[in-house]
């Protein structure tokens, strides 16, 4: 192995280094958690030492609370994002294409992307409750907008020549959205949807911080109460998993939906 | 003006700018093309070729002047004319076959008879064995001869013709030629054809219109009186030799037109 070839820029790596480096990491945060807990460096209810947070993720699971979290964030995060998803892609798409629809849309979107959705809660409250549909609201808004930008971008960097050979080959304008703009998008919205799906993740806490008795969030923000440290970083290590696990679940998808279409 | 598969009468283009005076693309431009006539375009860079090609295919509207194919005005993109660009416009989602039965497929022809259609023209550019590939997986020569006979199955009228191989290799660029020739000899489409590339267009045409710098103009028109079926073994002929000089000179004389023209609007503008 030429060291000089490693560590030059954008050249392939054999498999086998690159799982090792990934194993060396792991292993190295192992090493460092472990060293500052066991070696006295740090007290427990700071940081809880790597076996507290494995017998409170097996306590959780015996109990069935850890499943009982995991399936009201899943709710939540899911529910939002789709509903986010449902309407973003199709508005997204004629927004880039559409300059009517751009300028119908630019100040709203443009104004509320930088909004923090924190700021919005109060609001959120007062119109829809403290229930679900208010968690539910939460991710809608952190992940609606940003969607509908970066969708917009894919639709409008779909090449003019390509829609213009579409009415050369007779295409009515119909023809020409639903059979080559939208198909056209397909792979720029899988890897968008990818994107903002682990973004709809890292507001679950800010959801669930509002009166809820359920959710990763709620057990993250109830632990701290009683300086829980253990049952915190298993919080975080399970949003973490599951973001993995759906980044994961959105690349098969991607691979199956557009097969035509190289993933990076 | 009453003959001709398409009539080009007076068409002036201009673009608007935000600021300044409009940019005049064409100037009253007039020319026909006749039934299974293969008509070149060549002239300098930005003269408007491929403006002129966009207005008879309907994908812009003239500022002054019309157009007619067989007699009726030109409003709009329609089927009738087809189109081959010089980028690579085929849709990356459909196989070749899907893709050369695109066109098909918007009429509602049925799949069956859509198929048989295509495998024809498929075949007839040289592509058998590729029908279930991906553009991605083509090479650019592949991708141009799968835009071509995707042209061809919608049956056009006119196939109209941006310097669809500008793009390709030099010896990618010469079969390409001789495909084209082989099947505009055999089918006898009209074709209005545009390229930079002069022995393209002799080689390949009945008549070869070359065009002033900005704003466009007919400035020369001719007739190729090469025999057919042609060959690229033509390319060394002295009749051959003669027309390239003919139009390498005309040709010349725009660059440079074109040159002090561009330094003029520069400074003005
Ligand atoms: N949509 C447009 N808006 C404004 N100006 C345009 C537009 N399209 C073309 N032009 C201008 O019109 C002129 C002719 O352009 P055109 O693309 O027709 O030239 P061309 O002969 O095809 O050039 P090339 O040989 O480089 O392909 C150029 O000066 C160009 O800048
Ligand atoms: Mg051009």
């Amino acid at each position: 192995m030429d060291l000089r070839r490693v560590l030059a820029p954008k050249e392939e790596i054999p498999a086998g280094l690159r799982l090792a480096l990934g194993a060396l990491t792991g292993i190295s945060f192992l090493a460092l958690w472990s060293w500052l807990t066991y070696g006295g460096l740090v007290r427990p209810d700071f940081l809880a030492p790597p076996h507290e947070v494995l017998t409170a993720a097996l306590r959780g699971l015996e109990r069935g609370t850890l499943l009982r979290h995991i399936q009201a964030s899943l709710l939540v995060i899911l529910s939002g994002f789709a509903l986010a998803s449902v309407i973003a892609v199709p508005l997204g798409i004629l927004m880039g294409s559409f300059q009517v629809v751009a300028a119908v849309l630019e100040p709203i979107t443009g104004f509320m992307r930088y909004l923090p959705v924190s700021a919005l809660i109060p609001l959120l409250i007062l119109w829809v409750g403290i229930g679900i549909e208010e968690k539910i609201a939460v991710i809608f808004l952190g992940t609606f907008f940003q969607q509908l930008v970066l969708i917009s971008d894919v639709s409008a960097r779909v090449s003019k020549d390509l829609i213009d050979c579409s009415y050369t080959l007779g295409a009515s304008r119909g023809q020409v959205v639903t059979r080559v703009l939208f198909p056209a998008c397909l792979p720029g919205v899988m890897d968008n949807l990818r994107v903002t799906m682990g973004w709809a993740w890292t507001y679950l806490v800010v959801a669930e911080l509002v009166a809820a008795n359920s959710g990763l969030g709620y057990m993250i923000l109830n632990a701290m109460r009683g300086l829980f440290t253990d049952v915190i970083l298993l919080g975080i290590f399970v949003i973490g998993l599951l973001g993995l696990l759906t980044d994961q679940i959105f690349k098969w998808i991607r691979r199956w939906l557009v097969p035509w279409s190289p993933a990076f | 003006m009453g003959g001709g598969k398409l009539v080009v009468d007076r068409v002036r283009m201009a673009f608007a700018r935000r600021r300044g005076e409009p940019v005049v693309a064409l100037e009253e431009i007039s020319l026909t093309v006749a039934e299974e006539e293969f008509v070149a375009i060549v002239g300098p860079s930005g003269c408007g070729k491929s403006t002129l090609l966009r207005l008879v295919a309907g994908l812009m509207e003239p500022t002054s002047g019309r157009m007619l194919l067989d007699g009726r005005e030109i409003r709009g993109p329609s089927a009738d004319r087809g189109m081959v660009f010089q980028s690579y416009t085929l849709f990356p989602w459909l196989t070749v076959q899907r893709n050369v039965e695109f066109g098909l497929s918007l009429r509602g022809v049925p799949a069956a008879e859509r198929r048989a259609i295509a495998r024809r023209f498929i075949a007839e550019v040289g592509l058998e064995g590729f029908e279930d590939a991906y553009p991605e997986q083509l090479s650019g020569g592949m991708r141009q001869r799968t835009a071509l006979a995707r042209a061809l199955a919608n049956d056009p009228e006119i196939l109209l013709m941006d310097e669809p191989f500008g793009a390709l290799d030099s010896q990618t660029r010469q079969l390409m030629q001789e495909l084209l020739l082989g099947i505009w000899e055999h089918a006898h489409k009209t074709v209005l054809f545009i390229t930079h590339d002069i022995d393209e267009a002799i080689l390949l045409a009945d008549r070869v219109l070359v065009m002033t710098a900005r704003p466009g103009r007919i400035k020369k028109e001719l007739v190729i009186e090469l025999p057919r079926p042609r060959d690229i073994s033509l390319l060394t002929s002295p009749a051959f030799m003669a027309y390239k000089r003919e139009v390498l000179e005309l040709l010349h004389g725009e660059a440079l037109r074109a040159e002090r023209g561009a330094s003029e609007v520069g400074a003005g503008g």
